[in-house]
């Protein structure tokens, strides 16, 4: 091929002088957009925290030290189980040619967006229906670490198979072919060919898992108890029902550093792991050729699908329970005003919920859409802004909120009490799935299609409608779709800011879950069945969306 | 007085550089309405940037670009009429196959009947009627040279450029391209150029042969005349001449003009072998005397190295093919024809 050929070389650069302030003020809807409602935020916390030494205090407390120890190790045992679980099943989506496989790779994705509030009811209800009568022999899971350890498996057992399973499927088998004929054992291939080749994936999965759990609050607070707090679990409660600002502010400032330490030591073992995957592709996924051959898919599969089918099961089950048989009760009491500790009928709360996430989505793809096309137009330069997007997702939830709730407070931006704070909030943790999903997408548009437009007839406009905002167009809808699934469950940064008389689902089912009485416990488990339901369909229709091999499986 | 302009294609002393690297230096072509010209020359040479200066996606450093004596060196590439068919295809992943070709004409605006007509029309040139509603990632190596070929025909190009359009098939499907592409190009009439570095493809598409070498242009020609004469050791080598004699040998040996080299094209060379008793002096030329050095079998005749002495003792080497090969170390003697031998710029 001609090394000037077309491939390695756009069009030189034509351009004028105003074209690069437009793309500045282009990239100010991004930028602003964080810098109001992330990085002010988050400032604001930090001047708190520092302001009159409380940090300093709060650090040097023994129970600080005993919090984050805790938070710690909770996150690493979680993250070590979900590897173990996630694994055979990411093997068996990555390497088996699985019937069904567009609906198994469907099913694996719904936990990823499955509301904490969502998993943590429904690991409430399954300690329940597990420990009737069994007090006795000590089967209590509810309030345990073990509760814990289960919720965040069943949460994030997804992202393994979903970010392992995908990499793998990139991953040539003939290579681990190759060192078997050259005379290794199979456990030698795993680890001198498979582990160092999956390591840049593993370390990935293991850094989203462990932030995710050491960020947890819904799942803490539903199904770990007062008995089990973190440092997430702590601001809120600092700040909330003890309103104690300061150790809240000290806390928070805590949970920034670590999570901040933690996503740069990932980073670089993500990175001295990398290697260069090859450009060809893999060959096909294969069957088993025996019946045998099919037990270990099948278990590693059903394992991994029954840890989020069986709770979710059972809460809907328990959702049609009323006491004396099944039936709808639950729902119909939705409707119903007073009684349920809120101050709207639950049912609002669907509305709510809908209404936020719906601006959120709405705000996820105008933010995202402009931030994706300016990382991909700026190239090189553009990487600030592609990272600056995804600190929010990494930014605790509960901070974030908390920021926004002492940082908006005062005028001209007195949004505390404004029914849009909820949705912006959302929106800055669905921003990076927008821009995840549509900088690939951007990036891997073929500049010679554009080209090939422009001499079949196209002006540069039309070929960029025709070609980019075409192929665009899909995977902005996934990551909207995301952002909107997102937004629906979020519960740490809502649970600051819902008004308590516009509470979203999540923030009502936390209501009516602390409540003694087993009628509002059924009205959660069916609003937590309705949230269930609603996100499913929205990442269900992303996956009909989703090309047929955008991750390889 | 009136200038009559040019007919067709006509590019004056482009010139692309890339930062310090010159891709095309120089290079004037003239392709008339109906010419097929096969560009060719070995990878780097500047053919691919070529085309695109030709079809306006890159905008050169000097020269000008013309057609019918309009100058479109400035215009954009979907003003100028011209179709260029990817190395690749480049076809649009998110359409079908009759989306694709309708691609074109919808840029000119025609209406929905109209394209589909047209679609049809030229689906059913490159022989793929009823595709229209395939996948495009459903389709072969070869149904995608096909249609990339037709979506490149359906607006109807003044010019169509292809970049070397059978570059990633195999050998016997590229045989059979190549003729298909040649029956439908010579059908439509249309000015075409064709780049390749194979030069049996340019053969089977073009009549007219344009060799490159490092951005500039080294022989143009009708092909049979090119490979007959190819002026130049470069040129001779690129269309597979084995044979080429320095100006010395040449000299000794009475070829050629006596000032350079000389390509010896394998019609000259007559292998006599020493058994059999020949008369050197019934025919003209140089005999020269030696061992067949080495063989290598290439199917239908196998390539064999002579190591050869000259009427003076010069040492001279030549290839010659041969269906049945004398064996290695066999003695033989070979008489050169000259009028088989072609004087190269020293």
């Amino acid at each position: 091929m001609d090394p000037h050929g077309p491939a390695l070389r756009s069009p030189r650069p034509r351009r004028p002088a105003g074209a690069a302030l437009a793309w500045a003020a282009v990239a100010l809807v991004p930028v602003a957009f964080l810098a109001v409602f992330f990085a002010y935020p988050v400032a604001s916390i930090i001047g708190r925290g520092l302001a009159d030494g409380t940090a300093l205090d709060v650090l040097r407390r023994r129970s600080t030290g005993q919090l984050l120890w805790f938070t710690f190790w909770q996150a690493a045992a979680s993250t070590v189980l979900t590897l173990a679980v996630g694994l055979p099943a990411a093997w068996a989506v990555a390497r088996v040619d699985l019937p069904g496989r567009r609906l198994v790779r469907a099913l694996v994705v719904v936990p990823f967006v499955l509301p904490t509030l969502v998993v943590g009811a429904a690991l409430q209800a399954v300690f329940d229906a597990v420990g009737v009568g069994r007090e006795a022999t000590g089967l209590r899971l509810q309030g345990t670490v073990w509760a814990i350890l289960l919720a965040h498996l069943v949460l994030n057992v997804a992202v393994v198979v979903r970010v392992v399973g995908g990499y793998w499927a990139l991953l040539d088998p003939r290579t681990e072919e190759a060192a078997r004929v050259l005379g290794a054992p199979r456990w030698r291939v795993w680890r001198e060919v498979l582990a160092p080749r999956l390591a840049p994936a593993l370390w990935s999965a293991a850094g989203i898992v462990f932030l995710f759990c050491f960020t947890s609050f819904g799942v803490i607070l539903t199904v770990g108890g007062p008995g089990h707090p973190t440092v997430e679990t702590e601001i809120w409660r600092a700040a909330t029902q003890r309103t104690d600002l300061a150790t809240a502010a000290a806390l928070a400032l805590v949970q920034l550093l670590a999570v901040a330490a933690l996503v740069l030591v990932v980073s670089v073992l993500e990175a001295r792991a990398a290697v260069g995957l090859p450009a060809r592709r893999p060959s096909p996924p294969r069957r088993p050729r025996r019946a045998r051959g099919w037990l270990p898919v099948a278990a590693a599969l059903a394992s991994a699908l029954a840890l989020v089918a069986v709770p979710l099961a059972v809460l809907v089950e328990r959702s049609l329970w009323m006491g004396d048989g099944h039936g709808l009760g639950n729902y119909r009491a939705l409707g119903a005003h007073g009684g349920s500790g809120l101050f709207v009928a639950p049912w609002e709360a669907v509305a709510n919920s809908l209404r936020a996430a719906g601006l959120a989505m709405a705000l996820a793809v105008v933010v995202g859409g402009v931030a994706a096309v300016v990382v991909v137009a700026a190239g090189r330069r553009g990487r600030a802004l592609d990272l600056a997007v995804m600190v929010p997702l990494g930014t605790s939830a509960v901070t974030l909120g908390f920021g926004i709730l002492i940082a908006l407070d005062s005028p001209p931006l007195d949004l505390r009490t404004a029914p849009v704070i909820v949705p912006i909030a959302q929106a800055l943790v669905g921003i990076p799935f927008v821009v995840r999903s549509l900088v690939p997408a951007l990036r891997a548009v073929d500049p010679r299609q554009r080209e090939a437009a422009a001499v079949l007839g196209a002006t540069p406009t039309r070929a960029r409608l025709e070609v980019d905002v075409a192929l665009a167009a899909r995977p902005l809808l996934v990551g909207a779709a995301f952002a909107f699934a997102i937004a629906l469950g979020e519960f740490g940064a809502t649970s600051f800011l819902a008004r308590p008389d516009a509470p979203t689902v999540p923030v009502a089912m936390y209501r009516l879950l602390g409540q003694p009485g087993a009628a509002l416990r059924g009205q959660a488990m069916a609003l937590g069945t309705i949230l269930a339901l609603l996100t499913a369909v929205s990442v269900l229709g992303i996956e009909r969306l989703r090309p047929r091999d955008a991750l390889g499986w | 007085m009136v200038t009559v302009p040019v007919p067709g294609l006509v590019a004056d002393g482009l010139a692309v550089r890339f930062g310090d690297t010159p891709a095309v230096a120089g290079v004037s072509l003239a392709v008339a309405p109906g010419e097929v010209v096969a560009l060719v020359g070995p990878s780097g040479c500047g053919k691919s940037t070529l085309l695109r200066v030709l079809a306006g996606l890159e905008l050169p450093d000097a020269g000008t670009v013309a057609w019918d004596g309009v100058d479109l060196t400035r215009s954009r590439p979907h003003e100028r009429g011209f179709g260029l068919m990817f190395q690749d295809h480049a076809l649009f992943p998110h359409r079908t196959v009759g989306e694709n070709v309708a691609f074109g004409p919808r840029m000119r605006g025609a209406a929905v009947a109209a394209r589909r007509a047209r679609v049809a029309e030229v689906l059913e040139l490159v022989g793929l009627s009823g595709f229209e509603d395939r996948s495009v990632d459903t389709l072969s190596g070869g149904e995608a040279q096909r249609v990339a070929l037709a979506r490149s025909l359906a607006p109807a190009p003044r010019l169509l450029m292809l970049d070397e359009p059978l570059g990633s098939l195999d050998r016997t499907l590229r045989d059979r391209l190549a003729g298909d592409l040649r029956r439908v190009l010579g059908a439509l009439g249309i000015a075409a150029i064709h780049v390749t570095h194979d030069q049996e493809e340019a053969y089977a598409v073009a009549d007219r042969l344009v060799v490159m070498r490092a951005g500039r242009v080294e022989r143009d020609g009708p092909a049979a005349e090119v490979w007959r004469d190819p002026r130049t050791e470069f040129v001779a080598r690129f269309l597979g001449h084995d044979d080429v004699l320095d100006a010395a040998t040449a000299r000794a040996l009475g070829l050629g003009d006596g000032t350079g080299p000389v390509v010896v094209r394998e019609a000259a060379i007559g292998l006599l072998a020493v058994d059999r008793a020949a008369d050197p002096d019934a025919a003209p030329g140089p005999v020269l005397h030696g061992t067949v050095a080495a063989v290598r079998f290439r199917g239908a005749t196998s390539a064999v190295a002579l190591e050869l002495l000259g009427p003076a003792g010069e040492p001279v080497g030549l290839t010659v093919h041969a269906a049945d090969p004398p064996p290695v170390g066999a003695r033989v003697r070979v008489r050169l024809d000259p009028h088989h031998v072609s004087p190269l710029d020293g």
